[in-house]
């Protein structure tokens, strides 16, 4: 009776995270640029719009670009703090594990509208650039938050041993706590990669007139009307999301990596 | 090996990179909308250094009132449903096979990660008249024509409770695995149904997680920008969709400038109010 119910509470839920994206699909193969459920026909043409159709092929690259370069960088700043923050006892250092985990716990207009501020008065606003640090800096949590989790993982005794056999900060960097601490690079990464991707505000209020990402073309797109490419970039998105997060569950914990992330994250 | 203190300069050396761009890419951004917010709007999109508090003085009226209004009660109702859906959802996810939890997890992850835009989006063809839910129900016969859903209040609802539901789980999860699971095998022993020692010992037990995560959804929501506009009227705008607005298209920064730190103000006094929930919880 009762595992009945919560098999029907799961189909529910599953049901209405499902429904939206089920339409969307089936939106996405119509066969004419008609917006009709369920679809007209078959085709798996818009799909080929993606990358054929200039706009959205550019649209594309600009966002992959984004992406790959700030979730790089975003990574690049979350490491050597995580890994200073556990080295060394520095409690006024952990100022900027909080201003690290800010960004993404205050409303998204605020640290959108904050870049917007502060690349109009230093003028540089507009450049390409500015956008790949707004969106390092606005997701720098996510490797934070997997790289702090992954170093209290660590045996400190591994460290020591190396440290006894006389190897410095840098060869113990690189020879013990690099190995180890490679999963939580691959997921924090993975995070900040596929937020990235998505994200609309930080990236319309540092480039939005210069340059369109996905998100900020398909909004544009949204308000002249609808087109059939909105429905199957929205379902690579979807299926992208999931690939990355499987291949995270597949070679990490991510159980453990989600039990942690919200307890020290927030 | 042990953890020391830092000795030498160099032992600074890796916080250098770190500090710097967290320093200069968001404390000085934040500085610099701060300074903003007391600045005079010029005609045509510009501003000059001054001091004066009429951006803030705009607050005191009554649209301003309503927004602000409507933002806060949104929010509520936002985290308020998301919490009563997710709370028994975690908790039953928990008690799942390891590989099912997995599962459960990439999709929520899946669907948290989603941009507004994209969910905005699909919500609006879902409750469109030609391909939305409608036409599924007049195929079933239970309605005689397709009708859209959208723009409503209902409709701004939904989306957001779409968009924040993946993150109130998540945001119980960690405290749902750590729950002792005698407690309610405890309950069971003494005759309790399942439902009842739920409700009963699990929910009591969960409290103050229960608030915390209220709070957090609660913050979660009140950042929302694109949804109210997508698939509500102007007058379901909340004080995000607000200040992007004036940035972008009234071009009066200081306004917006304004309007984001007393935002940031009501945030931080949420979160205030999380840390103090947290507190009590630990000492309970």
């Amino acid at each position: 009776m009762t595992s009945a119910l919560s098999k029907i509470y799961f189909f529910l839920i599953g049901l209405f995270l499902a429904l939206p994206l089920i339409v969307v699909a089936g939106v996405s193969v119509n066969a004419k640029q008609t917006l009709a459920f369920p679809p007209k026909g078959f085709s798996p043409s818009w799909y080929g719009e993606i990358f054929l159709n200039p706009e959205w092929r550019n649209a594309l690259l600009a966002s992959l670009t984004l992406a790959i370069l700030s979730a790089a960088l975003a990574v690049a700043i979350a490491l050597p703090l995580a890994w200073f923050l556990w080295r060394r006892i520095a409690p006024w250092a952990n100022i900027f594990q909080l201003l690290g985990v800010a960004p993404f716990t205050l409303p998204p207009v605020i640290t959108a509208l904050g870049l917007l501020t502060f690349w109009a008065t230093t003028g540089f606003y507009g450049q390409p650039w500015t956008a790949v640090v707004s969106h390092a800096i606005f997701f720098v949590t996510l490797p934070l938050v997997t790289l702090s989790l992954g170093f209290t993982a660590i045996d400190r005794s591994l460290v020591e041993a190396a440290a006894t056999m006389g190897a410095d900060d840098r060869t113990i960097f690189r020879t013990v706590v690099l190995p180890l601490i490679l999963p939580y690079i691959v997921s924090g990464y993975a995070f900040a990669f596929v937020l990235s991707l998505n994200e609309y505000i930080v990236a319309y209020m540092t480039v939005g007139f210069i340059i369109e990402t996905l998100p900020i073309k398909i909004f544009n797109a949204l308000r002249y009307g609808y087109t059939p490419t909105m429905a199957s970039v929205t379902i690579l998105f979807v299926v992208t999301a999931a690939v990355i997060f499987s291949l995270v569950a597949r070679f990490g914990d991510l159980p453990k990596l989600l039990g942690a992330m919200s307890s020290d994250g927030k | 090996m042990r953890r020391e203190a830092p000795h030498r300069l160099a032992d600074y050396g890796p916080l250098f990179f770190p500090a710097m761009m967290l320093i200069v890419f968001f404390v000085v951004p934040f500085a610099t909308m701060i300074a903003v917010s007391f600045f005079q709007r010029q005609q045509g999109g510009f501003y000059v250094p001054a001091f004066e508090l009429a951006n803030y003085q705009r607050f005191l009226s009554l649209f301003f009132a309503n927004v602000l209004g409507f933002s806060l009660m949104l929010a509520i109702a936002v985290a308020v449903c998301c919490v009563v859906l997710a709370v028994p959802f975690t908790y039953l996810l928990t008690r799942m096979a390891r590989k099912v939890q997995v599962v459960w997890l990439v999709a929520l992850l899946s669907v948290l990660s989603l941009s507004e835009v994209i969910i905005g989006f699909a919500w609006s063809t879902l409750f469109s008249r030609t391909a939305g839910i409608t036409n599924l129900l007049v195929m079933a016969g239970l309605m005689s024509e397709a009708k859209a859903l959208l723009p409503s209040f209902g409709a701004v609802l939904t989306g957001m409770v779409y968009q924040a539901f993946p993150y109130t789980v998540l945001v119980l999860y960690p405290a749902l695995v750590r729950l002792d699971p005698t407690l309610t095998e405890a309950a069971r022993t003494l005759g309790a149904s399942p439902v009842k020692a739920f409700f009963t010992v699990v929910v009591p037990a969960l409290r103050n997680t229960i608030t915390a995560t209220l709070i957090m959804v609660f913050i979660f929501a009140l950042g929302s920008y694109l949804l109210p506009q997508i698939l509500g009227r102007p007058q379901h705008w909340t004080l995000s969709v607000l200040i992007t607005d004036q940035a972008i298209y009234q071009s009066n920064m200081p306004f917006a400038a304004a309007m984001a730190v007393f935002l940031v103000l009501v945030t931080l006094g949420l979160v205030a109010l999380t840390v103090i929930a947290g507190r009590k919880g630990e000492a309970a």
